[in-house]
């Protein structure tokens, strides 16, 4: 019953035996120990999960690891460098986009491929791409100013202010 | 959550997958984009023996106009659809749709071939299927066959593609006019399924003559509806304000909502 998949993650190579049952976060948080990929409401609606596959971003509670086989997976540890932190991740920081923290994972994964696509997005554009992830501390308007801080920086436009919204 | 267990296949050709539909029986499911069919697992509402993972085989994913029609690869992704020129500039209806399907993360596994053969009448695609009188390609191992769309839906969950069958192609014949076409629905939050939803799609004559109408309703009946009488309606005007009541009238009246926790049927036909 259980087959040998190959897979990349986070640049590092990985043969792991799995039933065609197992879902590709349990493979990732469990398996490979990598647990900066959440589980939230495990129905395809909250986003906590996203990961990318080849690039693009997943609903890693909705995809069997089988399917992953021979893909390259990036999750939250991926994004930061020898360098420094992922733009995003100082975005999210600077701009206290972040509260719980629990949606952050998969906020930040759903904002590399938003950007990698529109490197420049308008607010309602950024509110329409994180559409698919929920923050349930509503903590969206921190979210979207660190998007668009990750954004001016990745461009190398200047920095917006990075003062807090408290509502 | 975890699916009961299952076997997994993933052909590289469609004749492997028509070869493990024959051996494997009608207790084999296709595995496309999967964000219906690995939910309902999930849950235990589908418990199938054994997956038949489509995503390996070559081919099944594209965009192209061949003459006056335009034909889909029934593994092409919602955002596929949403990214296209072609689709963009000529059947702004499927970016209507497609960008109201769930959540980017979602559409970028979904396919139009998944939403139209999953037979769910809350799904978007069919509507559009109906407005613009689409006909979809089924393939199996004695060759492919054409069937209209609206011979297409039997009931819930039921379509016409038989045993050992896959659907392939979507077709998509432009009319001859001046042409039109956008979809519609309401939603109680982004990404929900259509507390009720509608595909339009017109032609017009020189004279402004209404001379093509499709209109397709979403999550009103138990298959996806065709509105004919609305279609009937709007033939032969020019459009004007009493036309579309009618036709807005009409689509009211026949169709037959469920009540549910997204409304009751009073409020949909109010839709």
């Amino acid at each position: 019953m259980k087959k040998t998949i190959n897979i990349k993650l986070n640049g590092t190579d990985h043969s792991v035996e799995v039933e065609p049952r197992k879902l590709l976060v349990h493979l990732i948080r469990e398996d490979l120990s990598m647990t900066g990929t959440h589980i939230g409401c495990d129905t395809t609606s909250c986003g906590a999960c996203t990961v990318l596959i080849d690039g693009r971003s997943a609903k890693s509670c909705t995809i069997l690891a089988i399917q992953a086989d021979g893909k390259e997976i990036t999750t939250v540890e991926g994004l930061a460098t020898a360098g420094g932190l992922h733009p995003l991740q100082e975005g999210f920081k600077e701009n206290h986009g972040l509260q719980c923290g629990f949606c952050t994972p998969g906020m930040m994964i759903r904002a590399v491929e938003l950007l990698g696509k529109n490197p420049n997005p308008t607010e309602s554009e950024i509110r329409w791409g994180i559409s698919g992830n929920l923050c349930r501390c509503t903590g969206y308007n921190n979210i979207v100013k660190a998007i668009q801080y990750a954004s001016a920086k990745m461009r190398g436009a200047e920095l917006p202010s990075t003062e807090p919204e408290f509502v | 959550m975890i699916p009961e267990q299952f076997g997994y296949s993933a052909p590289t050709s469609l004749q492997e997958a028509f070869s493990l539909l024959q051996e494997l029986g009608e207790d084999a499911k296709i595995l496309a984009g999967g964000h219906s069919l690995i939910p309902m697992m999930k849950l235990r509402l589908a418990t199938p023996f054994h997956l038949i993972d489509i995503n390996k085989i070559p081919g099944l994913a594209y965009i192209r106009e061949e003459g006056n029609t335009l034909k889909i690869g029934a593994l092409t992704r919602e955002v596929d659809l949403e990214e296209s020129t072609l689709i963009h500039d000529k059947y702004p209806i499927f970016i209507d749709a497609s960008k109201l399907i769930a959540d980017p993360q979602v559409r970028n596994f979904g396919t139009l071939g998944g939403n139209i053969a999953h037979g769910d009448a809350a799904n978007d695609h069919p509507a559009v299927m109906i407005a613009l009188r689409a006909v979809v390609e089924i393939s199996g191992a004695g060759g492919s066959r054409t069937v209209a769309i609206d011979d297409f839906f039997h009931g819930f969950y039921m379509t016409a593609i038989e045993q050992g069958e896959i659907l392939t192609e979507i077709r998509i014949s432009r009319p001859q006019s001046k042409f039109g076409s956008a979809y519609h629905k309401v939603e109680r939050k982004v990404g929900d399924y259509a507390t009720a939803g509608v595909a339009i799609a017109l032609g017009m004559d020189d004279k402004g003559i209404c001379t093509y109408a499709g209109i397709g309703l979403t999550n009103v009946n138990a298959t996806p509806m065709r509105a004919e009488r609305s279609e009937a309606a709007l033939i032969g005007t020019n459009l004007n304000a009493e036309a579309i009541n009618l036709a807005a009238r009409h689509a009211s009246e026949d169709c037959q909502p469920s009540s549910d926790l997204r409304g009751d049927e009073e409020y949909k036909r109010h839709q």
